[in-house]
């Protein structure tokens, strides 16, 4: 171990510590939503920062997917083959802009990825109601740049799992018992920024436009 | 003579059209925290939480340290520790050779600034680009942050606009800002793409599970640490909490608390480098931890409090001293309330000591804070500890002290103290009041001098038939 360890944890040791009343540290709930509310509050929050939401179901939601791509003018869409979402498109796939999956490590396609992906689609592990908040875990099947690099994002998501705060989310989740994955996300909009101005920007260094299916 | 941070203080006063800028941009910063907490109990209970959250995690901290670095080395990432700012920075260098990198692109990190990390890199021929959009903008210019979250809010749209003209001359002149925005955009997309090594802050650290989480609204914060195949994080070793479950309330009142918004865009929590079998993210992640001070600001009961801090800046927002002065006269890296306490901490009172005398104590930065440090009373203590002479923690305690003041100060208590001579000194006063001067230095500048009554309080209330004692 370093020199500069020992000395840090030396000079931490060495003072006496004051003992700290934890009470208030707990989250207490403090809103009472019902699904509908939920849904509600979660839409106007995602659309309060300029994200496309729409209301389907698990009948309407490819339809209304591939009206989407149409109407964005898309031609293509990196989905993976193996989610509910994506075996769903794959059998549609001619009503479809040409679909491509991430079966390789990035390095073999970067370059298509960055220069030639239009939009991507992923699940979700759940939503926020309370910030309008999408919750990813990325995997080997849906990676970490698929909500990050394309510039149109579509997101579907599970209103059965759309919890009220962050924190019931990862209670009822159990995120501990799980174990934390390589890289777990909140996304709460498309990419934006101030800085400017102090003027509102969107799609600056992640996805341009966001679209949150909700089934 | 005038000191450094005067002449910019007086320098910061003469520009007008900054200070317009300044006032708009921070009072909209206020509006929008308002509107995010319409119930003040509710406020109130979340600060109370977020308090006990980070003095909590003080009060274990070493424990907490160990918790943390067990937990990363068993994710895998890479734990370095520095007590300064040279170590940490060779540390960078040493990953950055052992990779032949020659650049890096940054994501904001404000630990970074206080390295000096872009300078130092620049001087050992390596590169450090900036990609989140203010730090772009004011690196393209040479300057340093002006906010911690704000970095750019000192220029306005046309300042920007002729700079990314000079810089980019191939792209034409424009004042939109979504035009500006994509022009930074298609840049550093480039770069993104190619970069050997990424860099970023820490916004908290979690010992329970080994998790770096990182706020952010532009997306270069995700980029940084996805992308390049090397991910480099730097952090004080004040950001650890203990548990997950602390997690949520502090990302409930940072963003609020910093730019009124009720969550940023990404939250981005990282627990390991690229596992078996993924397919992206960087194969190497480290996290350098730097003390830099802190470790002795811990060792003083109530100076600790300062390392509470979640750099939200809305203390920054609320001051009184920095809507006027702006940022870059502070001298420091981190300006307003918290760079007033912090930086002559760090650096030592004879460094930065005399910001601590640059604040009214009207007590707004200590009403708005999320995890309620006591700004006001910190710099009530650090100018003690600036005149006094009784052994301290406080680098340099006593460096402010000047002779004639603690002569002047010490009669004046022995006076006070001793009636006879207080009445003969008072009674004295009243006979040469006419002989105190109208100008007296730096006092009546801006304000007429004091004049000394033709009778002492004693003599007037006993005119008035008022009871002694």
């Amino acid at each position: 171990m370093s020199e500069a360890r020992s000395h840090i944890f030396q000079r931490l040791r060495a003072v006496p510590r004051p003992e700290v009343d934890t009470t208030g540290r707990d989250y207490i709930p403090i809103y009472q939503w019902d699904k509908a509310e939920r849904i509600k509050r979660f839409t106007e929050r995602m659309q309060a920062v300029r994200a496309e939401v729409h209301h389907c179901d698990r009948s309407s939601w490819l339809s209304k997917v591939a009206e989407l791509c149409r109407v964005k003018g898309l031609t293509n869409l990196l989905v993976s083959p193996t989610t509910e979402w994506g075996q769903a498109l794959y059998q549609q796939a001619e009503s479809l802009p040409s679909l491509t999956g991430y079966d390789q490590p990035i390095e073999a396609w970067k370059q298509e990825m960055f220069y030639g992906i239009d939009a991507s689609l992923t699940s979700t592990l759940g939503g926020i109601a309370e910030t309008g908040s999408l919750i990813l875990w990325p995997n080997s099947d849906e990676p970490r740049m698929m909500s990050l690099v394309p510039p149109v994002h579509f997101a579907i998501l599970d209103t059965e799992q759309l919890y009220t705060t962050f924190a019931e989310a990862v209670q009822a989740q159990d995120w501990l018992a799980q174990g934390m994955p390589t890289n777990a996300l909140l996304i709460s909009g498309p990419s934006k920024s101030a800085d400017i101005a102090q003027v509102l920007a969107y799609g600056v260094h992640g996805p341009k436009e966001l679209v949150v299916i909700l089934v | 003579m005038k000191t450094e941070f005067r002449i910019q203080v007086d320098q910061a006063l003469g520009k007008q059209d900054v200070r317009a800028h300044f006032r708009k941009a921070m009072d909209t910063l206020m509006t929008n925290r308002r509107n995010q907490f319409p119930d003040n109990a509710e406020l109130q209970r979340l600060r109370d939480q977020a308090q006990v959250i980070r003095a909590n995690a003080l009060s274990k901290l070493p424990e907490l340290l160990e918790q943390l670095e067990a937990n990363l080395t068993q994710n895998g990432i890479h734990v370095h520790w520095a007590e300064t700012t040279d170590e940490a920075n060779d540390i960078v260098l040493k990953i950055m050779q052992k990779h032949n990198a020659t650049w890096m692109i940054k994501g904001k990190s404000m630990v970074s600034e206080e390295m000096g990390l872009n300078h130092f890199l620049e001087s050992k021929g390596i590169e450090a680009l900036e990609s989140d959009l203010g730090e772009f903008i004011i690196q393209l210019d040479g300057e340093t942050p002006s906010h911690i979250i704000m970095p750019a809010i000192h220029k306005s749209k046309e300042q920007i606009a002729k700079l990314f003209n000079e810089k980019f001359p191939d792209i034409p002149y424009t004042e939109d800002v979504d035009t500006l925005t994509r022009t930074a955009r298609d840049i550093l997309r480039e770069k993104f793409y190619n970069a050997p090594v990424g860099l970023s802050g820490v916004n908290f650290a979690v010992a329970e599970t080994g998790t770096l989480c990182l706020v952010e609204n532009e997306g270069n914060g995700r980029m940084s640490t996805t992308i390049p195949p090397v991910h480099i994080a730097v952090t004080g070793i004040e950001k650890v909490v203990e548990k997950f479950s602390d997690i949520p309330p502090l990302l409930s009142i940072l963003p609020r608390s910093a730019t009124g918004q009720p969550i940023t865009t990404y939250f981005n929590m990282i627990s390991s480098p690229r596992k078996q079998g993924e397919k992206d993210g960087p194969e190497e992640v480290h996290l350098v931890l730097l003390d830099n001070g802190r470790s002795r600001i811990y060792s003083d009961p109530e100076l600790l409090a300062t390392l509470r801090c979640i750099r939200c800046g809305a203390c920054i927002n609320h001051c009184p001293v920095y809507v006027r002065i702006g940022g870059h006269s502070y001298g420091t890296v981190y300006p307003g309330p918290i760079g007033t306490i912090l930086e002559p901490q760090k650096s030592g009172l004879s460094v930065h000591g005399e910001l601590v005398q640059a604040s009214s104590l009207c007590g707004a930065c200590g009403e708005v804070c999320p995890v309620r440090i006591p700004i006001p009373n910190i710099i009530n203590r650090l100018r003690y500890e600036g005149v006094h002479q009784e052994e301290s923690s406080v680098l340099d305690a006593g460096s402010k002290r000047k002779p004639m003041e603690a002569i002047t100060w010490k009669a004046w208590s022995w006076a006070a103290t001793h009636p006879s001579m207080y009445n003969l000194g008072s009674n004295l006063a009243t006979q040469v009041r006419k002989l105190v001067p109208n100008h007296l230095g730096a006092w009546t500048s801006v304000r007429t001098a004091p004049a000394i009554a033709d009778k002492t309080l004693h003599q007037q209330l006993k005119a008035l038939g008022v009871d002694h004692e």
